[in-house]
């Protein structure tokens, strides 16, 4: 294959990837603690929140997670400027994800719900926490506990599909090598270079993400106990 | 109807028609490429472990549709001029490997290790082991799981649109840059991806409960 690499672009075009990194990340960790509350609110609501509540929340949870992040994207970007409403690529993209992740969020957050042992609230009712207490401070610590991991890699996973985001114009690590490409023709080169970086932003997210919970759970060899 | 003619509403059905192949051929390539990586990743070779789980931790940590990139531009790289759907098939088909590898080694492992034993006891040779005890009961406990990952392959053909692969999520965006109507056209797109996603969330859930009871 008589086919030279050429990876001269990253001198030239490194301020821009900086700047995409930064706006990958950005998202990321803008969409992490809305949707980390939308999704535990949605998982609440499906377990407690009675007939109608629970009816509603399953919808939104069934429907998001049965239709592409791509699509939910466009309907919210192209909907809104058809309403005339023009919040920017940014914003967009970070209600969306938002919206999608908290989808996910609630089936993990269910599952950590519904792994606690019932003897924890009926002692939680013994030392007459009002049911808002009983959810914050007693069932709330050890779901999170227990579902951690699952958490990170949706989170990690949420990081990676804000590679679409350059679809509807937002200059994220994907959009600038888009834009790299189609002045330098070194297609190849770019995207290869954008998947190392990505696969570095992912180990690295991991790693920050596991070392927040070392730190902030007490019990920290009970983390992901087999639910 | 809807406000779409007839025509544009088969075009989005042959959309979705493009998107079913293209998570057909994820799908198959994804089995013949995960399979052997779910037994290397479970194989007693230290070499074939660290291969394949390299494999996967790196396919794993890089975005669809930045793989697809890769692919598409590295096939042109060599001087051929690939159509989308190879590009998008091969990405799909790398992309659904690794996780397919990792869930059937996953399955692989969770048939308890007496089964093992009492097939060497039985002086079953490590094949026949595999083959006639190991795998049956794996492939039970795979079903669910796999089925699961199904939905996960339609959800993400769509990012094929990134390298012009005419499939459901770029009809609708060929329709709603034709007919500036967003709500209508992304909506009709959610419902058929939904209507093909939906059911088998319900069968794989099905299936797990069935595992469950016994």
């Amino acid at each position: 294959m008589g086919y030279d690499f050429d990876f001269s672009f990253l001198a030239s075009y490194a301020p821009d990837l900086w700047h995409g990194v930064w706006l990958t990340l950005g998202m990321t960790f803008v969409s992490i603690v809305p949707g980390f509350i939308l999704g535990t609110s949605v998982a609440l609501a499906r377990l407690y929140g009675g007939r109608w509540l629970a009816g509603a929340a399953t919808c939104y949870v069934e429907a998001i997670r049965n239709t592409p992040l791509i699509i939910q994207v466009f309907w919210l970007f192209f909907g809104l400027s058809v309403l005339q409403i023009y919040i920017g690529s940014f914003l967009a993209a970070v209600i969306a994800l938002t919206i999608n992740v908290g989808a996910y969020t609630a089936e993990i957050m269910r599952a950590g719900f519904q792994s606690i042992p019932k003897g924890q609230i009926e002692a939680a009712d013994c030392l007459a926490l009002g049911p808002v207490q009983t959810v914050v401070s007693i069932q709330l610590p050890q779901a999170v506990e227990r579902v951690y991991p699952a958490l990170v890699s949706q989170f990690v996973l949420m990081m990676l599909a804000t590679s679409i985001m350059s679809q509807v114009s937002a200059e994220e690590l994907t959009g600038v090598a888009y834009m790299i490409q189609s002045f330098t023709f070194r297609g190849f080169e770019v995207y290869l270079v954008i998947a190392v970086i990505y696969l570095a932003m992912a180990t690295l997210l991991r790693l920050v993400l596991m070392g927040v919970a070392q730190v902030s759970f007490p019990r920290r060899r009970r983390l992901g106990t087999p639910l | 109807m809807l406000g779409l003619t007839i025509e544009q509403l088969s075009y989005m059905l042959r959309g979705t028609g493009w998107t079913i192949a293209l998570s057909l051929l994820g799908f198959v390539g994804g089995t013949l490429l995960g399979l052997p990586l779910a037994l290397m990743r479970s194989s007693g070779s230290r070499t074939a472990r660290l291969l394949s789980s390299a494999f996967v931790q790196i396919v794993q940590g890089i975005p669809l549709p930045v793989i697809m990139f890769v692919v598409y531009f590295g096939i042109s790289i060599g001087g051929y001029n690939v159509p989308a759907l190879a590009a998008a098939g091969l990405a799909m088909t790398l992309y659904s490997s690794a996780y397919l590898g990792e869930i059937w080694k996953g399955c692989i492992q969770a048939v308890p290790k007496t089964q093992w034993e009492a097939g060497e006891c039985l002086a079953l040779t490590p094949t026949q082991r595999f083959v006639n005890i190991i795998l049956p009961q794996a492939i039970r406990i795979a079903i669910p799981p796999t089925v699961g990952f199904m939905v996960q392959i339609v959800k993400n053909t769509s990012y094929s649109v990134v390298i012009g692969f005419f499939d459901l999520t770029y009809s609708a965006k060929v329709l709603n840059n034709s007919t500036f109507m967003p709500f209508t056209v992304f909506t009709i797109a959610a419902v058929l991806y939904f209507a093909i996603c939906f059911p088998m969330s319900m069968i794989a859930r099905r299936f797990e409960r069935r595992l469950q009871r016994t």
